[in-house]
């Protein structure tokens, strides 16, 4: 069930940064980003900022859900 | 209560998500040599919105602890400033990489870098404090005052100090107004991000205290049962 859980996060993580880089890419072809932020590639930027933010927000989620399992123990 | 709920930690996950996208891509004010590092508006600056607001809610639980003797509080007291220093070392550290770019040296001693930091050590001086007092009534009451002191230090070394004085930061000598609140003063593309990426800074700061606490609740009522 946890090992579940943690698998199906790193998963959708995975997934997620596959699907930003293929926007990326779609929208340097079809020209709609303009400047700096296609030509600069600064959605690489996002994605990576958000898989890292995902990341640790779905470790902190898990130390929280772990913390409310002891308390529910020590009840 | 707020402690265990789930709602805020949702809005917390939106806003930044929402900060992280948004605050790279929408299109901002070319203002002096600060070229695309304005940015930085949405990431270094919620680090101090976040230790201004844990360190005021570890200043409240000091004075429920004060009031109450209740020793709950007193591990609330200590896990908001302990957050709260994180931050505040967060906010030192990129504005430190944040200058050197923009004003050409990690530390040009400018009044609110310096302010900032010695507000750093004294909140430093309350962990030392308390770890070196072994009674834990004692240590509950003598660190409680002191952070009630360290706040009172804080607020003038970060927000009034500098401001008296010529400073490289918005809102020196002769600036009328406050820089950070003031909402004419940022453009409005950039008004947009700012306040949610405070807003979603600030529940992250709540959210890793709040664990924090809990943790500790749980280790003290283990000792208390054996």
């Amino acid at each position: 069930m946890k090992a579940l859980r943690y698998s199906l996060i790193l998963i959708s993580a995975l997934f997620y940064s596959t699907f930003c880089l293929a926007q990326n890419s779609t929208e340097v072809a079809t020209e709609q980003a303009t400047g700096m932020r296609a030509d600069g590639k600064i959605y690489v930027v996002i994605a990576i900022v958000l898989t890292i933010l995902f990341i640790l927000i779905a470790y902190l989620a898990i130390v929280d859900r772990k913390i409310s399992r002891l308390e529910k123990e020590n009840k | 209560m707020l402690l265990r709920q789930t709602w805020w930690k949702i809005i917390c996950i939106v806003l930044l998500t929402y900060t992280m996208i948004a605050g790279f891509l929408v299109s901002v004010p070319t203002i002096g040599n600060l070229n695309e590092t304005i940015r930085n508006l949405y990431f270094h600056v919620p680090m101090w919105f976040t230790q201004i607001v844990l360190i005021s809610f570890s200043l409240l639980y000091s004075l429920l602890y004060l009031r109450k003797n209740n020793a709950d509080h007193d591990i609330y007291a200590v896990e908001f400033a302990k957050a709260g220093i994180i931050f505040g070392a967060m906010g030192l550290i990129t504005g430190a990489i944040w200058a050197k770019y923009t004003w050409g040296a990690p530390w040009s001693n400018d009044p609110k870098q310096i302010g900032a930091a010695i507000a750093q050590l004294i909140y430093l001086a309350y962990f030392v404090l308390r770890n070196s007092i072994t009674d834990i009534d004692k240590r509950g009451r003598i660190s409680a005052v002191y952070n009630i002191f360290a706040y009172c230090i804080y607020i003038p070394m970060i927000m009034i100090l500098p401001r008296l004085v010529d400073s490289l930061h918005p809102g020196g000598k002769g600036v009328k107004g406050n820089p950070g609140l003031n909402g004419a003063d940022l453009d409005p593309a950039m008004r947009v991000v700012f306040w949610p990426a405070v807003i979603g800074w600030i529940l992250l700061g709540l959210w890793i205290s709040t664990v924090y606490i809990r943790i500790k609740l749980v280790e003290e009522k283990k000792l208390s049962v054996a």
